[in-house]
Formats: C-alpha cells, sequence, structure tokens
C-alpha cells in the first residue's frame, strides 16, 4: 500500500471502521462521506499535502474512493497516478 | 474590559461606538437598518475585510475579522448580522467560485454596491440542511428553481443570494440576483431579535438560474453551504461576545449608578456574583474565539471543531449574561430606557441562528468521538511499527 493511501485511511478511520472498506469502494454511494466530513477532508488535505483545492476540483470523481484522492493528490502535486 | 485588545481592535470600537451603536434602538424598533450603514461599512473596508487586496479586501486574518464582529455585535447585532450573511456570500464565491464569478461580484460586494445573503432555511428545514426541499432541475443552459427559502437576514435589501438547492446529481449552490423573473421576496417582520436584520421569505417559481452562476459542482452545494456556514458560525460566536461585553458595560454602570437598601448597587454580593459570572463568561468566550481564529489563520483542519465549539460556547454564555443584565436592572431592565432587554432578544436569536445550540452540542459530541478514533488508529500505527 502507498504511504499516501495508508494516510488517507487513516484519516477515515477517525470517522468510521474501515477495515472493511475497498481502495476503490465509493465512499459516498455508501453513506460513509457527509458533507460535514468532505468539508474537514478537503481541509484536510489542503494542509497535509500543501495542494489547493479550487472549484474545477469539486467533483465526487476525485473525492470518491481511496484510490480516486490518492490519485487527485498526485495529479495536484504534479505526479500522474492511474485508476 | 477582559483581555487585550486586538491591534485594531481600538479602531473597531471608536467605528461601532460612533456609527453603529447610536442607532441600535432605532434599527430595533424601526425594524430596519439606518441608511448611512452599509455605506459607512464599505467606507470603512468592514465588508469582508479577509478578501486579498486585489479583490477589493484587506487580506484581513480571522482573528482580526473576529475582533471587528466582536466590537460590531457589542454596539448592534443587527448591524453584525448583515456582516455575517454578506460574508458568508463573498466568502463562498471567493473559496469556491469561478474566476469570472469573483470577477463579477467581489469588487461591488466590498465596495457594497451590492449585499450579500445566504439563502439556507426553509419552512421545514433549518439546521438540517439534508431536509432541504427546493429544487434545481437541470435544463440545457442552467437550473429551474422552484421552493421557498425562509429568514433570509437582509433578504429585503440584499442583491445577491448563494442559494442552496437540491438536484438531481445532489446539492448544488446557485448565485441568485435579485430581480431575476421567477423569483419573490416578501418582508418578515416581528421577530424577537435581531429585529433590524430586515429578513425576508424567498419563493421560487420555474425561475431560471444559468450555469455560470452554479458555484462549485452538483453534489457540493452541501459542502460550499456549510463551509460558508463555518464562517458564519465564527461571526456569530464572535457577535456574541460582544453581547456579553455590551451586557457587562451597562451593568457595571447601571449599578454604579444606582442605590437599594442604603447602598450602591454594585456593593451588593448577589449583584456581585452576577458580574463575575458575566465577566468570566465574556474572557472565556473571548479566547474560545480567538483560538478558532487563530486555527483557522494557520490553516489548522481542527478549526471547523474549534467553531463549533466557540459558537455554542459564547451564545450559551451571552444569553445568560444577557438574561443576567436584565435581572440587574430589575423592572428597568424589562423597558425600552434600557438596551439590556434587546441584548436578551438579541441572545437568544444567537442561540439559534447558524446552527442551533443542540446541533453545535450533536457535533462537538460527534467530533469527540473522531478525535477518540484518531486516538486508537495512532495507538494502532504505533504498534504496527513495533512488531
Amino acid at each position: 500500500m502507498s504511504d499516501n493511501k495508508a494516510r488517507i485511511r487513516d484519516f477515515f478511520s477517525r470517522f468510521f471502521r474501515t477495515d472493511a472498506l475497498g481502495d476503490s469502494d465509493d465512499i459516498f454511494a455508501s453513506g460513509q462521506v457527509n458533507s460535514l466530513l468532505a468539508v474537514q477532508l478537503i481541509a484536510w488535505l489542503e494542509k497535509d499535502f500543501s495542494i489547493a483545492i479550487g472549484d474545477e476540483d469539486l467533483q465526487l470523481s476525485n473525492f470518491s474512493s481511496v484510490d480516486a484522492i490518492e490519485a487527485f493528490i498526485s495529479r495536484k502535486q504534479g505526479t500522474l497516478v492511474t485508476v | 474590559m477582559v483581555g487585550h485588545l486586538l491591534p485594531r481592535q481600538a479602531e473597531f470600537r471608536e467605528f461601532a461606538t460612533e456609527r453603529i451603536g447610536p442607532y441600535a434602538a432605532e434599527h430595533d424598533r424601526e425594524q430596519r437598518l439606518a441608511p448611512h450603514i452599509v455605506g459607512d461599512l464599505a467606507r470603512h473596508g468592514y465588508l469582508s475585510p479577509f478578501l486579498p487586496l486585489e479583490r477589493g479586501g484587506q487580506a484581513m486574518s480571522w482573528t482580526m475579522l473576529g475582533a471587528l464582529h466582536e466590537e460590531i455585535g457589542r454596539a448592534c447585532s443587527s448591524v453584525r448580522s448583515l456582516l455575517t450573511v454578506h460574508a458568508m456570500t463573498t466568502f463562498a464565491i471567493q473559496r469556491w467560485g469561478s474566476n469570472e464569478q469573483r470577477e463579477r461580484w467581489l469588487l461591488p460586494l466590498t465596495r457594497g454596491e451590492v449585499l450579500g445573503a445566504l439563502a439556507l432555511s426553509e419552512p421545514n428545514a433549518g439546521s438540517d440542511i439534508s431536509g432541504i426541499e427546493a429544487t434545481a432541475l437541470h435544463v440545457d443552459d442552467g437550473f429551474v428553481v422552484n421552493g421557498c427559502k425562509k429568514w433570509m437576514t437582509i433578504g429585503q435589501i440584499a442583491g445577491l443570494f448563494l442559494v442552496l438547492l437540491k438536484s438531481e446529481g445532489g446539492s448544488v449552490t446557485l448565485l441568485v440576483e435579485r430581480g431575476r423573473p421567477g423569483l419573490t421576496i416578501d418582508p418578515i417582520h416581528d421577530v424577537l431579535g435581531t429585529r433590524g436584520s430586515m429578513l425576508a421569505t424567498l419563493k421560487f417559481h420555474d425561475c431560471f438560474v444559468p450555469r455560470e452562476n452554479l458555484i462549485g459542482n452538483p453534489g457540493f452545494g452541501n459542502s460550499v453551504a456549510l463551509s460558508a456556514l463555518s464562517l458564519g458560525r465564527y461571526s456569530v460566536a464572535c457577535g456574541s461576545v460582544g453581547i456579553i461585553q455590551a451586557c457587562i458595560d451597562a451593568s457595571l454602570e447601571y449599578t454604579r449608578k444606582v442605590s437599594r437598601f442604603g447602598a450602591e448597587l454594585r456593593g451588593h454580593q448577589l449583584i456581585q456574583q452576577m458580574i463575575a459570572d458575566m465577566v468570566t463568561d465574556a474572557s472565556a468566550s473571548r479566547l474560545l474565539c480567538r483560538e478558532a481564529g487563530r486555527m483557522r489563520d494557520e490553516q489548522d483542519p481542527a478549526e471547523i471543531q474549534q467553531i463549533f465549539i466557540a459558537k455554542y460556547h459564547a451564545t450559551s454564555a451571552a444569553m445568560r449574561a444577557a438574561s443576567s443584565a436584565v435581572q440587574i436592572h430589575g423592572a428597568n431592565g424589562c423597558s425600552n430606557d434600557y438596551p439590556v432587554q434587546r441584548y436578551m432578544r438579541d441572545a437568544k436569536v444567537m442561540e439559534i441562528i447558524e446552527g442551533s445550540t443542540q446541533i453545535q452540542q450533536i457535533t462537538i459530541a460527534s467530533l469527540a468521538f473522531q478525535e477518540l478514533g484518531q486516538a486508537k488508529s495512532a495507538q494502532r500505527a504505533l504498534f504496527e511499527k513495533s512488531v
């Protein structure tokens, strides 16, 4: 598991049990992520990964799973990762 | 005054004392703001001063913004309410809007040429934003909006509304200009407190809103609204510190000049007890607000929790202080001759707007459980490293 993936899973583990969470599982569809958690997630990503998240980034596909978030971080940091 | 003044706080206090305070009773009585208020706020750069310089702001920190809202709140909660909803709208545009939206709206908003307001609550949904019923139906080049928004602060005079709606792709936030066909605005009168905040009901009937007015993207409307509400909660918390301070000021003055049972009122120990509680509450609330501001300024993701805590404590404390201030003033406190009855009515509103006290409590508790999860997660990581 990549370091970033582990950090993302660690972040989510503060809010819900992640034992059964697959890296590609849709966290919005499962109802595990609500609007407040989305705001917290964005604030955490900006601070911990030193990235700026703007209006063009507010796409569900960027935040829908651990894989998607990892790919999003990589894109923002300039490293391409294919999901 | 408990706690040191922040660098510009004396300037804010002077402005509030001279240009806002003398009109506060009139705002409450007439249920509208005096005509000079918006222009004065704009001239001093107090309408969304947190915006960057190039957008007409002063790049003011949230800590300093809190001091501004405390001082305005000390003078008049209705004016502070205007600052709150206006700030939430400009914040959402700056944070989540497109460059075109920023170009179009931010300068007019900071100059006071247009006032912004947040349209979130509905007849059947307030603190529960998941219960929003008003809809934005997606059409080729925009959205068709139907439904009703209620309790819109400054709704009677705002020129731009940030509206949270339900849509096919999840929640959306749209900028809706006053005057758009299909939008009617009805004033709300005779509310308990912040009576000068010019509340209105917004009714949308097949109101077309172009796609370029969308803030963020579909599915993130609630998140956009919540991030703006975080600023709103912070503003209300700081404004509530202002109410507590106003209660202390009024009570100190009254107990110094009034005598009962052959002694100045301030000499009675049960009066002193109430003053002591008010002063302690002011100090604690101010510190909570300043800590929230500092965390926000340092981009600490935990600022969300701190703002909930500050809002919960400061608004409850404001209600306690206002109740004590009225008690100290006796029958005089129940009359229009003294401002403390207004402070009490305004303080009650603070416990309801931008998320009721109960919503703050539930959220604070749930965030505490998150912290427990965080601690356990750290323990697990430590354990895995050690084996």
